[in-house]
């Protein structure tokens, strides 16, 4: 057989996301009454680069059999901390970026022990988390407000030279520099192992523990840059609970759009990516065809579910009914 | 032991090693002496301790005493890349590969090549390769998915990738049972060729005629202690079988029936019964009154038998029949129904048996809710009297019916699994393993219920590990090897000397000669 199959085979959950996500922004740019224009790809890259970011986060832990329920609130919580420190000068607003950084780090690591050595299920674990999370923000921000330093932000909100979003543009950014080297690494390799199968992956001498942990760093870490975007594009922070909830639960459903197996072992970042970019696409393509945005949660539940039963199709190939059960 | 090896030193000793599982003695005093650039086989039946020595030696779990002696140095592993580490590689039984990720990443998985912090995969790539290569499987493709191989090649990246980790020890723990034949004999150059290259390899298999070809040494275990160290060729498939035997009989079983006429139509009938290529062509009967054993060693198909006839599976073919008619379950919730009227006693009370955080009124009555409600909703004082009346019947010891049926103790967890099946009035009843880790006595008691109810005109089919079991409890026995009846025993033919002869699956004549040796 030719190498090009089993490269298909091994990434054809993250081909088929790309695959629909091209068909669907088509479809909408040409119903678009201004067309495939700059100015349309920059604010549909906006939105989408929000989600993208933590579909993202949810990825690194989706991949270890995990889940990540804290994400949005992570999101919430580096927003409203950006908008005290990521302002004044330069300087100050650089060290406040890393502050930021920081403190999804700090929140993916408090994530990480918990599960880990305290053994505690994740769902539990990250819900427990989150609304710690979602507090400390409403602490920081009890009304919205506040501002950022908003050379950057109008920098990567804008475009480059015109055409390109900046948005899209850093979020390749991240990919390259966040996960392409996390999947090459041994770390990365034993996180697929460990969501495949932990059991072999113990008895093959990989480091289980570590691998989860370190996937839920890198969650918070991703879940920041969410909040950190989120402030470059509203200019201030706000402990919206509904963006922490809504957040998370879409970064889910993107991850499963974008070929992840919610089993683990299987799927991208760059998978979750455009399962991010097509959910944001399916309530764009209810706007360009003037339906009522009350449709809107409708149809993307049906795409969602479709989605699912297509992933869950290999039920029908299980012999032994016990394997059903997992 | 022989004065030849006396010159060389060592790679591995083991030296009075014991471990113990609760009240289970596993390994008691063991001893191995392991040579570099020789073959060394385990042999030993079910139970004996092969599985712990091995478990120890590649850092699975940790012995209760005793000392392992690696290049006369005393070491000890707490985990499995702490022996990998030290050079010692098991090919697992149960494979160790990971299904979602290719062959080469399954090859290089715990150390893979790495460029500037990265896995580099070319050479990654060539690594796999050289190791399919030296396992005889170059026609691999190191990029393919493991989950989409096949069981034997599978198995082949198994041993692939214990190349790879370039062992000093390699233990092979029934490595071949899931080869083809060409992929046996290919294995076998390798091997051999390992063995030249100066590598120390333990085999462990109940293949007679592997070890014959393989071994340069044997050793026997029996009860969790080695009993013999032979050089090959100098003890035939008989002594050997004699070593093997030899526990002391500490069960006390209730006397069997006398044989009596057999039935026009058995209760229970299976014709031809097909499953992937795990069940081949199993046709047997269990009577009424009838307790009908199946025997051999582990994973030779039994537990997946008593799943194909309890509908667990899918895509079997053959036929069941019960009282004559048609009946092959296509869930246990059919198997369970009046019409068929089956329960499996599974094998794992903790995960198939139990609900351990339930009370153990709610366990006993789960699977014959329908005698206990009326219209969907349970009837309180109907549960109580049955629950109590089935409690009585085992002799369970429970401090009261609400309390967690996770707080008992095993041996009346177990009873609780099977009074939870007798609430539900079954004909047939399937047995899988039922008196593993329980004590003598519970065992007792367990042994003259299944005789009570064979009386009672059940019809019984017993898997046990125990050969003691299968001589003192059954009618019957049937002989399991790779997926198909190998040899059927009746009454005073079920010796341990048969039903190990049959397990090994060495031919029926060197079986009658054993017996009239004996």
């Amino acid at each position: 057989m030719s190498e090009w199959r089993y490269l298909l085979a091994q990434n054809r959950g993250t081909l088929l996301a790309i695959a629909f996500f091209v068909v669907m922004f088509a479809i909408y740019t040409s119903n678009h009454p201004a067309g495939f224009t700059a100015n349309v790809v920059q604010t549909a890259a906006n939105k989408g680069v929000l989600l993208a970011l933590v579909a993202m986060a949810q990825t690194f832990v989706v991949i270890t059999a995990g889940i990540d329920l804290s994400v949005g609130a992570v999101m919430v919580l580096t927003n409203c901390l950006a908008s005290w420190i990521v302002v004044g000068s330069a300087t100050s607003a650089t060290l406040g970026i890393l502050g930021v950084l920081l403190t999804g780090l700090a929140c993916g690591v408090i994530n990480g022990l918990i599960v880990i050595y305290g053994r505690l299920q994740p769902i539990v674990a990250t819900i427990a988390t989150g609304a710690a999370f979602f507090g400390l923000a409403l602490l920081l921000r009890s009304v919205p407000g506040g501002d950022v330093y908003s050379p950057v932000a109008d920098a990567l909100t804008g475009k480059i030279f015109d055409v390109a979003p900046a948005s899209l543009v850093a979020l390749a950014f991240v990919v390259l520099v966040l996960w392409v080297p996390y999947s090459r690494s041994t770390i990365g390799r034993a996180a697929y192992a460990v969501g495949s199968s932990e059991s072999a992956a113990y008895m093959s001498g990989v480091p289980v523990g570590a691998a989860k942990f370190f996937a839920y760093v890198l969650s918070g870490l991703a879940a920041s840059l969410g909040g950190l975007f989120l402030t470059f594009v509203t200019y201030s922070g706000e402990a919206s609970a509904a963006n922490a909830n809504t957040y998370t639960l879409f970064s889910i459903a993107a991850v499963v759009l974008g070929g992840v197996s919610l089993f683990g072992g299987s799927g991208s970042a760059i998978g979750a990516i455009f399962g991010a970019l097509m959910f944001r696409t399916i309530g764009d393509l209810l706007f360009v065809f003037n339906l009522d945005p009350l449709w809107q949660p409708l149809f993307q539940g049906l795409v969602l579910l479709a989605a699912v039963c297509v992933g869950s199709a290999r039920v029908f190939q299980v012999r032994n009914r016990l394997e059903l059960f997992p | 032991m022989n004065g030849a090896e006396s010159t060389a030193s060592p790679i591995l000793r083991m030296e009075g090693v014991s471990k113990r599982y609760g009240g289970v003695r596993a390994l008691a005093d063991a001893n191995l002496t392991v040579f570099a650039g020789r073959i060394h086989a385990i042999l030993g039946e079910n139970g004996a301790g092969k599985s712990t020595l091995i478990k120890i030696l590649s850092g699975v779990v940790a012995q209760d005493s005793g000392r392992i002696v690696l290049d006369g140095a005393e070491v000890a592993f707490d985990s499995p890349a702490a022996a990998n580490r030290a050079g010692i590689v098991c090919i697992f039984q149960e494979l160790s590969l990971v299904p979602d990720l290719s062959v080469a990443d399954n090859i290089a998985i715990s150390n893979p090549p790495r460029r500037f912090g990265m896995i580099d995969r070319r050479a990654q790539r060539r690594l796999a390769e050289e190791a399919l290569d030296r396992a005889g499987a170059p026609e691999i493709h190191p990029m393919a998915l493991v989950k989409d191989l096949a069981l034997s090649r599978r198995q082949m990246v198994e041993i692939a990738k214990a190349l790879a980790r370039k062992p000093r020890l390699l233990i092979l723990d029934e490595a071949t049972s899931a080869l083809t034949a060409a992929d046996v004999a290919k294995v076998f150059v390798v091997l051999k060729r390992l063995r030249q290259e100066g590598l120390a390899l333990l085999y462990i298999s109940h293949r007679m005629h592997e070890i014959a070809e393989l071994a340069d040494e044997s050793t026997v275990f029996r009860n969790g202690a080695n009993v013999a160290t032979y050089l090959a060729g100098t003890k035939t498939d008989n002594e050997v079988i004699e070593m093997m035997i030899g526990r002391e009989y500490s069960h006390i079983f209730p006397p069997k029936p006398v044989a009596r006429a057999k039935a026009q139509t058995p209760l229970f009938e299976v014709r031809n019964l097909n499953w992937a290529d795990r069940l081949r062509d199993i046709s047997f009967t269990a009577d009424a009154g009838e307790i009908v054993g199946l025997g051999g060693l582990d994973g030779q198909g039994q537990r997946e038998l008593l799943l194909a006839l309890f509908g667990v599976l899918r895509g079997v073919s053959g036929e069941i029949r019960v009282a004559g008619a048609p009946a092959s379950p296509s869930s246990p919730h059919a198997a369970k129904g009046k019409r068929i009227g089956m329960a499996l006693i599974p094998e794992d009370r903790k995960t198939e048996g139990l609900m351990l955080p339930m009370s153990v009124r709610e366990n006993l009555s789960f699977a014959a809710l329908q005698r206990v409600s009326k219209g969907g909703i349970i009837d309180r004082a109907r549960e109580t009297k049955l629950v109590g009346e089935l409690m009585d019947l085992l002799e369970i010891h429970a401090a009261g019916t609400d309390i967690p049926a996770g707080s008992l103790s095993g041996g009346n967890q177990q009873k609780v699994v099977i009074a939870k099946w007798l609430m539900a009035e079954p004909r047939i009843i399937l047995l899988n393993d039922p008196t593993r880790g329980i004590d003598v006595g519970t065992k007792q008691e367990i042994y003259a219920l299944l005789r009570r109810l064979a009386d009672q005109g059940a019809a019984i089919v017993f898997y046990t590990t125990d050969y003691d079991e299968l001589i003192g409890c059954c009618d019957r026995a049937l002989v399991l090897y790779d997926g198909a009846i190998r040899r059927e025993l009746a009454g005073a033919e079920i010796t341990e000397h048969a039903l190990i002869a049959s397990a090994l699956n060495i031919s029926s004549e060197d079986v009658a000669a054993g017996a009239t040796a004996q």
